[in-house]
C-alpha cells in the first residue's frame, strides 16, 4: 500500500478543510448516483468516480457523494440525482463521465442545470 | 456486466444490506489461471430457504421487485468459463460467497478496475462497514484494508474526495505487479 504517512498529511489538511465547512448540512448540494445491478451494469461505477474526482479537482468543499438503489426505471440507467439547497432535485439520464463533468462545471459549480442530460428532455422524445 | 470487477460491487453491496461490519473480497489467480472470487462477510447470513431463493433469477429479498438477478448473472459468467459459484452461509454469523472462473477461457470476462470498485465501495460507507480486499497471484500477494486507513485518518472521513483519490492510486500501484499480465 502506499505509505501511510502519507494520509497523515492528508488527514491534516483535510480536517482544516473540514473546519471551514458550513456547519448546517442540508446547506450541501448532494450527488445520489443509481448503483443497483441495473445501474452498475449500465456504467454506474465510472459516472460516480468521475463525480467525485472532479469535486476533488475543483476543491468543491459542500458537494457530497452517496449512492442508491433501483428506483424502477432500469432502461435510462445511469441515473444521477442533483439536490441543491432550497431547488427541485434534477434527474440525469443515461449518464456517462464525460457528462458528469459537464453537469459539475454547468450545475453544481454554476447552478445552470444541463436541461439536455435530464429526464425531462429524454422522455420527451 | 462487463467485467469481474462490477460483479464484486453489486454482490458486495448484498452484504453492505446484510449489516456487515467487515466485508472482506478475496481475488486469487493460480499458475493454471483458475480464478477464485470470495466475497465473505459478518452480516446476519440466510436461512437454507432464503439461500435457494437468492441463486434464482426470480428470486430476491425486495418487496417491490420480482426479480433479483445479481448472483443469478455471476453464476452464468462462471459456468460459461467452465467453473461455478457457491454460497456458505449461516444465520447470524454471514455469508461466504465464491466463483470459480477459468481464466483462459474465451467466455471469461476481464478483471477490469478492481480498485474503482473496492474505492467506490469505501467511499459510499464511510462510516462502514469496512472492507478489506485480499489479492494474490503466482507473482505474489497483496491487501488493503479500509480499517487501516480509517485508523490513520482519525476522525476525518473516508468519502473526503483527496481520500479517494489516495485510496483509488494505492490499490492500482498495488495491483500491478500481482495482476499485471496474469489476467486481462
Amino acid at each position: 500500500m502506499k505509505s501511510l504517512a502519507e494520509l497523515e498529511a492528508i488527514r491534516k489538511r483535510t480536517l482544516e478543510r473540514i473546519n471551514l465547512r458550513r456547519e448546517d448540512e442540508s446547506e450541501n448540494i448532494r450527488v445520489v448516483v443509481g448503483m443497483a445491478t441495473c445501474g452498475i451494469a449500465a456504467g454506474a461505477r465510472p459516472v460516480m468516480m468521475e463525480f467525485m474526482n472532479e469535486i476533488n479537482k475543483r476543491s468543491l468543499k459542500e458537494v457530497t457523494v452517496s449512492q442508491t438503489g433501483c428506483i424502477g426505471m432500469c432502461r435510462l440507467e445511469p441515473m444521477v440525482d442533483v439536490y441543491m439547497p432550497g431547488k427541485e432535485k434534477v434527474t440525469y439520464v443515461h449518464m456517462t463521465p464525460e457528462k458528469a463533468r459537464r453537469v459539475v462545471a454547468e450545475h453544481i459549480v454554476n447552478g445552470r442545470p444541463v436541461t439536455e442530460y435530464t429526464i425531462g428532455a429524454t422522455e420527451d422524445k | 456486466m462487463r467485467d469481474l470487477s462490477l460483479h464484486i460491487l453489486d454482490l458486495a453491496e448484498n452484504s453492505v444490506r446484510a449489516g456487515a461490519k467487515l466485508i472482506t473480497i478475496g481475488v486469487s489467480a493460480d499458475e493454471n489461471k483458475l480464478i477464485t472470487l470470495t466475497i465473505a462477510d459478518d452480516g446476519c447470513g440466510m436461512s437454507s430457504e432464503l439461500l435457494e431463493r437468492v441463486m434464482s433469477p426470480f428470486g430476491t429479498t425486495r418487496t417491490t421487485r420480482k426479480v433479483g438477478l445479481g448472483i443469478p448473472l455471476m453464476a452464468q459468467n462462471a459456468r460459461l468459463t467452465g467453473g461455478d459459484i457457491a454460497i456458505r452461509s449461516k444465520e447470524g454469523e454471514g455469508t461466504v460467497f465464491t466463483a470459480t472462473l477459468h481464466g483462459d477461457s474465451i467466455d471469461c470476462l476481464p478483471l477490469g478496475d478492481l480498485a474503482g470498485t473496492v474505492t467506490s465501495l469505501v467511499a459510499v460507507h464511510p462510516d462502514g462497514p469496512d472492507f478489506r480486499l485480499e489479492l494474490s497471484s503466482p507473482k505474489g500477494e497483496t491487501h488493503f484494508d479500509s480499517r487501516e486507513v480509517r485508523e490513520a485518518l482519525s476522525g476525518v472521513p473516508l468519502n473526503e474526495p483527496e481520500v479517494v483519490a489516495w485510496m483509488l492510486e494505492s490499490i492500482r500501484e498495488e495491483m500491478e505487479p500481482i495482476f499485471g499480465g496474469v489476467i486481462q
